[in-house]
């Protein structure tokens, strides 16, 4: 059991992003992201990076994006899921259907009680996950294909929203409801610097963790300067967003309105910015959670061994069809806490909520290099696949490309990323 | 005579009506090889996934250590310590070496997350005695040689303090020297006291790792000979004619 090719534990010379130990992946997304920013920013004459439009590219990300990150788990254990704008609508229904109707006249609340959206959105959530679970035991225990399971699930959820809600849209939902869609829940500014700061110092608390941890066990680890930097990075990363979102200053005749609603008028010189959409604080915390789950829990390690190897990960005693039902139970909770953001978004519930979300989340997956194939895929990865279409999208309406050339772009995009990806892959396994 | 650590008694398993395994009865002893020989489709893997766990016999019985024992799966098999080198190593190639040997038996900090930095170092620790070269610990192991993968399989199997190992065609991929080391390690674990049982092809192999050789054809087994009672030739004719040696059949 020799190798020929043995590798010296310190090589003399390495390049600076082996020394920083960056992901080399996450470094193109990013690139690919920035030069679609930057592109049309030169297009739209510098309206494409204003906090503004910043601020309203993320809140559009969101629910796509909440979704793309359990699509992860589902390709990389390669299955799909066709479902998730369907569940969404039916989810959205269901909390929509709650508090304006069905525990108004069941228990006897009235419209406006605090508890309302809150048990709104716990009836969504459980309901979401269900269903998940559902299309898990069908696919997993039944052994019907994933695809098959949520094609028929993507005619039926849509059409049991349909049905919950006589096709009418339900709303104006309760505001509290509203306050997690975007624009209507923002920190403000004190507390958007605030939670920088938090993220900032358990991000560097981390980072320090893993490395004293590494020393612990005599494993080698990268050069102070160079953890150091990736910290900084981080950091600056973080802060950076925060004061971005907090430069969106709240426009005047919006603040007037809101005091006038108060009685009151808006003092002189007094400005206030959004500050983070409480749906993008959502949206951290799912990225941050999936990601434990990912690559810290034992779920996680399972999620990829199927992915890798199904037989192998059956030999190990894992129990696969349990797994199964699992990651579509998780992918339910998804589309439903995506359906809070995105009926919250609008305000209402709508008949036609989340249609084509399911392409729109698979494309995210895959453009974020989840591989089809199985075994393969990040959740920031997704994200940051979500925020490109997104980017991409938005860009050319405010440029004005015609509707038709907008989604042939996005389509192209998709294919052209995959193939970047087969491509980096291929040099990677020749390496 | 210190009772089997393993008997298999009369197992039988059929897929849609072809018999693979028919009333087949097998015994092995602690610090014993026993070979199992046959052509493609003779049996000798599905008999042994009946032991691992990866099939479920239609009929007989597994006795270990004297005791009745049930194996439904996987997990049944390693809780009597069985462990498995299959043939097709069952590695999850995305995963680093670490992570494989350790599938399904994570083991976690006090919070319940996988704890890889100890799983990486217990690693560590047995690559260095099995295989010392061995360095990509970060790497998935899709990138290691076949050698380097096979290390991983066997350091998976006998980290776990194994009773009963089973090893399918272990050295199927492998080049002389790493053949070797497989041997010496065969005889290391026998001496620790282990019952293995070795699948493989190569009669000369089983004459010279194995204290006895079960000889199956069409899903029947041909006879159990002690290897030094028989040539190699015998051997060929057990696994070709299907017929125990004349001056063993009486």
């Amino acid at each position: 059991m020799s190798d020929q090719t043995v590798s010296p534990a310190n090589p003399p010379r390495r390049s600076l992003l082996s020394t920083l130990e960056v992901d080399t992946r996450l470094l193109g997304m990013i690139g690919a992201f920035v030069l679609v920013c930057l592109v049309f920013n030169v297009l739209t004459d510098g309206r494409f990076l204003t906090p503004r439009n910043i601020f309203n590219l993320t809140i559009q990300t969101v629910s796509v994006a909440i979704m793309a990150t359990g699509m992860v788990f589902v390709i990389v254990t390669r299955h799909i899921d066709l479902s998730v704008g369907s569940l969404l609508a039916t989810c959205s229904a269901i909390m929509a259907m709650l508090q304006t109707n069905w525990l108004l006249s069941t228990f006897g609340l009235e419209l406006g009680n605090p508890a309302l959206p809150w048990l709104a959105i716990a009836g969504g959530l459980i309901a979401g996950t269900l269903i998940g679970a559902f299309n898990g035991w069908l696919i997993g225990y039944l052994t019907i294909p994933a695809f098959i399971v949520t094609l028929g699930g993507l005619l039926v959820w849509r059409n049991v929203g349909w049905y919950l809600t006589n096709g009418q849209t339900i709303g104006p939902l309760d505001e509290t409801f509203q306050a997690f869609g975007g624009i209507s829940g923002t920190l403000g500014e004190t507390w958007s610097w605030i939670f920088g700061v938090i993220a900032s110092v358990v991000a560097v608390i981390g980072l320090y963790n893993a490395r004293r941890t590494k020393i612990g066990h005599d494993f080698p680890v990268k050069p102070a300067w160079a953890e150091t930097a990736v910290a900084g990075i981080v950091v600056a990363g973080i802060m950076g967003f925060i004061w971005m979102l907090n430069s969106y200053q709240i426009p005047e005749r919006v603040l007037a309105r809101d005091f006038a609603a108060q009685g009151l008028e808006v003092p002189e010189g007094y400005s206030a910015a959004y500050g983070l959409p409480i749906s993008v604080l959502l949206l951290i915390g799912v990225a941050v959670a999936m990601t434990i789950i990912a690559s810290k829990t034992r779920f996680g390690r399972y999620i990829f061994a199927t992915g890798g190897n199904p037989d192998a990960a059956e030999l190990s005693g894992i129990n696969t069809r349990l797994l199964t039902v699992k990651i579509f139970a998780l992918m339910g909770f998804l589309c439903a806490l995506s359906a809070v953001v995105a009926s919250a978004r609008l305000s209402f519930h709508s008949n036609d909520i989340g249609i084509l979300d399911e392409l729109r989340v698979i494309a995210a997956a895959v453009i974020g290099g989840t591989a089809l194939s199985g075994g393969i895929g990040t959740i920031y990865g997704a994200i940051l696949g979500a925020l490109i279409m997104q980017s991409l999208q938005s860009g050319m309406a405010m440029v004005g490309v015609d509707a038709p050339f907008q989604n042939i772009v996005v389509g192209f995009v998709l294919v052209v990323a995959v193939l970047i990806d087969i491509i980096y892959r291929k040099k990677l396994g020749a390496h | 005579m210190a009772a089997p650590l393993v008997e298999m008694r009369d197992i039988s398993i059929a897929f849609g009506g072809v018999k693979a395994v028919d009333h087949v009865s097998v015994d092995l002893f602690p610090g014993e090889v026993v070979g199992l020989l046959g052509h493609n489709g003779a049996g000798k893997s599905t008999l042994i996934k009946c032991l691992s766990g990866a099939y479920r016999k239609d009929a007989g019985e597994i006795l270990i250590n004297g005791e009745h024992a049930e194996i439904n799966n996987p997990r049944d098999a390693r809780r009597y310590h069985i462990e498995t080198i299959y043939q097709t190593l069952a590695l999850a190639d995305n995963l680093d070496a670490a992570a494989n040997l350790f599938l399904g038996r994570e083991l976690t900090t006090a919070l319940g997350t996988v704890d890889d930095a100890s799983m990486e170092a217990e690693t560590r620790k047995i690559m260095g005695r099995l295989n010392p070269n061995f360095q990509k610990f970060h790497a998935p192991v899709s990138a290691l040689s076949g050698g380097q993968r096979q290390s991983v399989a066997i350091a998976r199997a006998v980290y776990f303090n194994a009773k009963i190992l089973i090893m399918d065609e272990p050295t199927a991929a492998l080049g002389p020297q790493e053949t070797q080391m497989v041997a010496e390690l065969i005889q290391e674990l026998k001496r620790q006291g282990l019952g293995i049982f070795l699948i493989d092809h190569d009669v000369h192999q089983v004459k010279a790792l194995c204290d006895r050789a079960a000889v199956m054809k069409n899903g029947q087994l041909v006879g159990v000979v002690k290897v030094d009672d028989v040539s190699t030739d015998d051997l060929l004719a057990m696994i070709i004619a299907g017929k125990k040696p004349e001056h063993l059949a009486a």
